[in-house]
């Protein structure tokens, strides 16, 4: 189903064609096609546990699939050397779950780790670079602290100026609002779509949390058994008839999706047979 | 329903009476394991009055569910509140959720045994791999030299090898002192207690200087390796550093090779001297050999050669005791509990691999006859 993939944007900036992943004997994904466009912000969205991370690693290049493509840019980057991987990495930002900083580093040594590994910029360059980006994200007072003295938000809040240090054209957010207060999930919200904007970055956010994603999201994709379930816009989706979609989007405890993870029978667990 | 509910944690109770038994008080886990199982054995009464029961929760649903099963015929349940109808009707469901056999709880020897040599043959295989990986990354980093990290590496020098320097002064000097005294009282029932110079000197420059520095070494650094990495694992500032574009090995594992096969050498010439040291100590203390008498002898028994036996060796116990912590720190997933254990793993085979690469060099020394 390529071409019915592609969403109505002009251009699309990360092709996923036919990609099929598994560990062990479960597959993840099996044959699933994305349509990234440039200068959107696109939401792709399922229950826990389909392999939201796994996808943005594969997108990333940190994982190889069995079989599909990802291009970035009409580079297919499963191809590429290592080298060619690592130096188009450098256009991607990242930010990770936990946020992941540095716990070593102070909040400035963070932001500024990428241009002090990339580029041969003068210290006093590095210092206005590093202080506008934490501007941006509203803790350029908060540049002497470590990571061990944030809370929550904010540590997610630096590691978002540390992804936007090289100005990357694509930037991938792994559940930025899981776990957050509503005002810096507010905040957040609020920073992803203005980002993504200003900069004129693609940004590519997995998350569970309709609401927020839904809010600032362009193009939805609905991920579920290893399949894109849907995909549309927000008001699309809003208003597809399908009964999984209905269930995911609008937070029904049963529908489709059983409430229990496949286990081994219930009686056996009880009686210990199985352990 | 009883108008008023008798309290929470009234003792639960069951008595039967007239063809029925008759519930009351609290059936909730708390409760029944302070009381015991009230039911009494045998044939139940097909009656159940719960009208005085009093808090219901799983684990007493589930001794009633059992008891229906002990009566001759279809319970009837008499004053039950509707709450707990739901609850028993819950325990009901599941409980009979029966399903087919799962594989054989018990494994033979054989397939144990099976399954432990293929985990240990993978992790061969793997820590292979990892050797080639991070050789790779040594040789990139020796042909680029100016891209090498001074400062990672200057800073695991000193902590590796600055900071190291009063416990192995100490240990070699103690390991210095036992030799001497161990092997000169043997000597000198012969009167041949000059020769505790050639003991102590020997041996410590052969062998003990650098087994006790690389196991210490092992101890100390290696473990602190895998923590290092295994931590950053965990919280995904590995994962990090790929998106920002640099090679974890890179930053982690080249600088920390170079520190340790630097520094250990340096670190097993200043354990040769504390142990001889300690050597001639005990020598002129218990057995009557003056520093000057040890030293005239030492300069007949101790060629280069010896001494070349006990450094060369270190170079190749800092690769081991560097890969094995770095491998077994990126080996680390999950969560905090795995770099406990993965640390505990990366001593022992760091200390496992450090002896069995000596012995195979003793075999060597002794075919070469070096």
């Amino acid at each position: 189903m390529p071409d019915s993939a592609s969403p109505r944007f002009a251009e699309v900036l990360v092709r996923v064609r036919g990609l099929r992943f598994s560990r062990g004997t479960r597959v993840i994904f099996d044959g699933i096609d994305l349509d990234i466009p440039r200068g959107r912000v696109t939401a792709i969205m399922g229950p826990s546990g389909t392999g939201k991370t796994t996808l943005l690693k594969l997108i990333g290049g940190q994982l190889r699939p069995q079989a599909g493509s990802v291009e970035i840019g009409g580079t297919a980057i499963h191809a590429l050397s290592r080298s060619e991987l690592f130096e188009l990495r450098k256009g991607i930002g990242m930010l990770f779950q936990s946020g992941a900083l540095f716990t070593g580093l102070s909040v400035f040594e963070n932001v500024a780790f990428p241009l002090r590994e990339h580029t041969r910029l003068p210290e006093s360059l590095i210092r206005t670079l590093v202080l506008m980006k934490l501007e941006s994200v509203g803790l350029r007072g908060a540049r002497q602290l470590m990571p061990s003295e944030l809370s929550g938000g904010m540590a997610r809040r630096v590691a978002l100026a540390r992804a936007i240090a090289l100005d990357p054209a694509l930037i991938m957010y792994d559940e930025p609002f899981t776990g957050q207060d509503p005002i810096s999930m507010g905040v957040l919200v609020k920073l992803i779509r203005l980002l993504n904007d200003a900069l004129g970055m693609t940004s590519i956010v997995v998350s569970h949390d309709v609401k927020e994603a839904a809010s600032i999201a362009d193009y939805l994709y609905l991920i579920s058994g290893g399949q894109v379930v849907a995909h549309g816009t927000p008001a699309e989706l809003e208003r597809a008839d399908s009964d999984w979609v209905d269930q995911f989007m609008h937070g029904l405890p049963d529908g489709p999706v059983p409430f229990h993870y496949p286990a081994p029978a219930y009686a056996d667990d009880l009686l210990g047979g199985a352990g | 329903m009883p108008d008023a509910p008798p309290e929470p944690l009234a003792p639960p109770l069951a008595e039967c009476q007239a063809g029925r038994v008759r519930l009351a008080g609290a059936w909730t886990v708390t409760a029944l394991s302070a009381h015991g199982d009230p039911l009494p054995a045998g044939e139940l009464p097909t009656c159940f009055d719960a009208s005085a029961l009093g808090a219901l929760d799983t684990t007493g649903a589930l001794l009633l569910v059992h008891a229906e099963g002990r009566c001759a015929g279809a319970v009837a349940w008499e004053g039950l509140r509707d709450e707990h109808a739901e609850l028993l009707d819950l325990v009901r469901r599941h409980r009979h959720a029966a399903a087919p056999h799962a594989d054989a709880a018990s494994v033979g020897v054989l397939a144990l045994l099976g399954r432990d040599t293929c985990r240990r043959l993978a992790e061969a295989r793997d820590i292979l791999a990892f050797l080639g990986e991070a050789c790779v990354a040594c040789w990139r980093a020796l042909l680029l030299p100016h891209r090498l990290r001074l400062t990672p590496l200057l800073a695991n020098v000193q902590r590796a090898g600055f900071e190291a320097l009063p416990i192995v002064g100490l240990l070699s000097f103690l390991m210095g002192i036992v030799i001497a005294y161990q092997g000169g009282q043997q000597l000198r029932t012969y009167g041949a207690s000059l020769f505790v110079v050639d003991l102590v000197t020997l041996t410590m420059l052969r062998e003990m200087a650098v087994i006790l520095t690389a196991i210490i070494v092992a101890g100390r650094t290696g473990s602190a390796y895998t923590a290092q990495i295994g931590t950053m694992r965990v919280t995904e500032e590995i994962d990090a550093l790929r998106t920002i574009g640099i090679r974890p090995l890179d930053l982690l594992v080249v600088p920390k090779i170079f520190a340790l096969v630097l520094v250990l050498p340096l670190l097993t010439v200043y354990a040769d001297m504390m142990g001889v040291f300690g050597g001639m100590f005990i020598a002129d203390l218990m057995f009557g050999v003056s520093f000057t008498e040890f030293l005239q002898r030492l300069e007949q028994v101790v060629s280069l050669r010896h001494f070349l036996v006990g450094v060369g060796k270190a170079p190749v116990f800092a690769l081991l005791i560097a890969l094995v912590g770095c491998y077994q720190g990126f080996k680390v997933s999950g969560g905090a509990d795995a770099v406990g254990r993965q640390t505990t793993v990366s001593v022992v085979q760091a200390i496992f691999l450090v002896i069995v690469v000596d012995a195979a060099f003793s075999v060597l020394f002794s075919a070469l006859r070096v």
